[in-house]
């Protein structure tokens, strides 16, 4: 989905935003969405994006800058007049209210007729399968199904936009695991804009059509999954998302879309692609995922080092192999388990990478 | 155990049988009639155990004989000295009847001796027809109390009256300075819980005295209403020594009561549920009504209880700042205790008292159930 060519639904423009009046929380966000656009706000703790989603939904109002929503300023809107439907952190569902009276609440108060609101909630209740529990107080209900009650609570009144504030962080893994498949479901099925929030990358790629990578009060890059992932833009986006190998060297020469890096201690140069780096003469960090470095010295002659064996793990389909490679001893290597991998910890071993799957980017602060 | 004591005491009357047995065992087996006196029989026991009574034990029985009839004192110690007289110089009269009629001509008062009938039986629910204005007349039906005497009915009201009272304004000031202080940083709301706990680390009585010295008419509150403007030098209100003062003090006394558990509800509603409201399309006070306020139910029903059953027990501030209108029932159960030493209606006094507050918790468990109760 590509927000150039669709129209924009929500844009956020040139918001800041400060609690303090002095350190600022959020900066120069501009961010477009789509309609029907599921988009991810990743980020660690403190890094903003909470407290875009809040000004969104209208609990907090930009210190500077303008949200528009499908074209109308909303900032001096109070939040209960701006349809936007959100799922909080802990569910924030009512506890002294049955699921059906949690889910009748928003259509009450729109002043919706009985008959009506009986029969949307009971559809909601079935999107989501749980029919049959609408009798029965949150606290009867386990995390998952408390999560979808809060899920189709939020949907229940037809918003224009759902947001979602790290929905799943209370749920163990393979409950969340499914939560996200039922949750990308129900939006597939209902194609209404989504604005999630979370720290757990897998959780974005697996679930989003485009991914905002929140640090520091500012999107560091916003891109699809895959693009994200295979070409992090800098080196913050590249350490956050998946796992990668890093070292850091000066930058020798340049050509066309590479550069020559000499490593850190002596340890050797490098090729490796040309995406976020200052001059010849600065410094650079390189990032090359683990799973794009291949042991033996074939390829094409660029890139080949020699590692120390220094600690093996298995994990059935893979093997995970920490390498002591041009200084670094954190290097990792995932090696498919395809029944040839015969070394031992300790064992000197060669491996390459491609240039191309090697990034040179800024030094993070 | 005390408790136990206590309702055992609100229905005793062994006292006075253990010092007029064979008088009350005569008294029993006499056929009694209206207007009749009774035989000689009972003449001659009690003259016999007055004549050789101990006198400490028949002063305490005096005691309880003049809560049924007034006069029974009197009548019995001027009697009890004639007895003596002749019992010294051992002459003892032909008939005792008219002996002591002769004595004194109360004895042939038929009224005398149907208040003695009241006190036969060791058991007697004479204390709790007392306390709440009612005695036995001659034909020992229940009535009311003769006018002048009739204090405790009264009472009883003015002690609910003012205990609704200062429960209800508790709420309503304890309600926004709970919910202030679950909602502030922690940094400010520890700074004030330390106000709200701060009259605890003062004595009740220097609380107390010191609301009078602020609420008496030449006290701190009419001088600054005076000093604005507000009334003038002749119209300084009347605020302690009545109901008016004891409401205000106990309000204050009482406020903490209400307000630490309120706030220990309050601080565990997350605030995402206010928000939740607001964003699902409910304006702040429809939020508040219907997701907030019944959070809180818990919370109100503790401290409403709480301070409900404190301020219906309560003793010295009423009797401090309220003056002689301003009195509550537990004033009355400790004038009773200290100084008519009548343990006996104390201990049915006490005994309502505790009736009526299971009650209430009956009632409690009924409407909003025991289990809602959040302390903290």
């Amino acid at each position: 989905m590509n927000s150039e060519t669709e129209k924009t639904f929500v844009k956020f423009e040139k918001i800041d935003k400060s609690y303090d009046g002095e350190v600022l929380v959020v900066k120069n966000l501009n961010l477009d969405i789509a309609k029907g656009e599921f988009v991810t706000m990743l980020g660690p703790s403190g890094s903003g994006k909470t407290t875009t989603l809040m000004m969104l939904a209208g609990f907090e109002t930009p210190t500077n800058g303008e949200i528009f929503l499908d074209g109308m300023p909303i900032s001096k809107i109070p939040p209960y007049e701006r349809e936007i439907g959100m799922v909080f952190q802990n569910y924030a569902l009512f506890p002294h209210m049955t699921v059906q009276e949690n889910l009748a609440f928003p259509l009450e108060v729109r002043k919706m007729s009985k008959q009506d609101t009986k029969e949307k909630v009971q559809k909601a209740l079935d999107m989501v399968e749980l029919g049959e529990f609408g009798t029965r107080f949150p606290a009867q209900l386990s995390g998952g199904q408390q999560q979808r009650v809060a899920l189709s609570r939020a949907l229940v009144f037809e918003p224009r936009l759902v947001l979602m504030d790290e929905p799943l962080g209370a749920l163990d893994k393979n409950l969340r695991e499914q939560m996200q498949y039922e949750i990308k479901h129900i939006h597939n099925r209902i194609g209404i804009t989504v604005v999630y929030v979370t720290h757990d990358q897998s959780e974005a790629l697996t679930m989003s059509n485009r991914i905002a990578v929140f640090n520091d009060g500012l999107v560091q890059q916003l891109s699809t999954p895959d693009i994200l992932y295979e070409k992090p833009e800098n080196s913050f986006v590249a350490q956050f998302i998946g796992e990668n190998n890093r070292m850091t060297g000066t930058i020798k020469s340049m050509e066309n879309n590479y550069c020559s890096v000499e490593l850190e201690n002596g340890a050797g140069i490098v090729k490796a692609l040309k995406v976020n780096v200052g001059n010849v003469g600065e410094k650079t960090q390189l990032s090359v995922r683990p799973e794009r470095v291949s042991l033996g010295s074939e390829g094409n002659g660029e890139n080949v080092f020699t590692g120390k064996v220094e600690e093996l793990i298995y994990l059935g389909d893979h093997i995970r192999v920490r390498l002591d490679v041009c200084g670094n001893n954190e290097f990792i290597v995932k090696v498919p388990n395809e029944g040839s991998f015969n070394y031992n910890e300790g064992d000197f071993i060669k491996l390459n990478w491609n240039p191309d799957d090697i990034r040179a980017l800024d030094i993070p602060k | 155990m005390p408790i136990g004591d206590m309702l055992l005491r609100s229905v005793d009357d062994s006292q006075i049988n253990t010092v007029f047995p064979n008088t009350f065992n005569e008294y029993k087996k006499w056929d009694k009639k209206k207007d009749e006196l009774p035989p000689e029989e009972v003449y001659k026991a009690l003259f016999e155990e007055l004549a050789y009574g101990e006198k400490i034990q028949v002063g305490r029985a005096l005691t309880r004989m003049n809560y049924s009839k007034s006069g029974w004192k009197s009548l019995i110690k001027k009697t009890s000295r004639e007895i003596k007289k002749i019992v010294k110089k051992n002459e003892f009269p032909d008939s005792y009847k008219n002996f002591l009629i002769e004595t004194n001509e109360k004895w042939a008062d038929p009224t005398y001796w149907y208040a003695v009938g009241q006190m036969v039986n060791t058991k007697t629910p004479i204390y709790y027809y007392n306390a709440i204005d009612r005695t036995y007349d001659e034909n020992q039906n229940v009535v009311q109390q003769i006018e002048n005497r009739r204090v405790y009915v009264q009472t009883w009201i003015k002690t609910f009256k003012v205990s609704v009272y200062v429960t209800f304004f508790c709420l309503i000031l304890g309600f926004p300075v709970a919910h202030l202080l679950a909602n502030l940083p922690l940094r400010y709301s520890n700074l004030l819980m330390i106000f709200v706990l701060l009259p605890f680390w003062t004595s009740l009585l220097v609380r107390t005295t010191a609301w009078i010295i602020m609420l008496q008419q030449n006290g701190v509150i009419n001088g600054i209403l005076v000093w604005l403007g507000v009334i003038s030098e002749d119209g300084r209100i009347q605020m302690v020594y009545n109901e008016t003062g004891t409401l205000i003090a106990m309000t204050q006394i009482l406020l903490p009561f209400m307000i630490l558990p309120l706030y220990s509800v309050m601080r565990v509603i997350p605030k995402s549920h206010m928000r939740a409201a607001q964003n699902l399309g409910a304006k702040p006070a429809l939020a508040f009504w219907k997701v907030y306020l019944p959070q809180t139910i818990p919370g109100m029903s503790a401290g409403g209880l709480l301070v409900f059953v404190l301020a219906i027990g309560y003793f010295i501030t009423p009797e401090l700042v309220g003056g002689k209108d301003g009195k509550l029932i537990g004033s009355w159960i400790a004038y009773h205790l200290k100084t008519t030493l009548n343990w006996g209606l104390c201990a049915a006094l006490g005994a309502i008292l505790l009736g009526i507050m299971l009650v209430f918790y009956w009632l409690y468990n009924k409407i909003v159930g025991i289990d809602n109760i959040k302390l903290g």
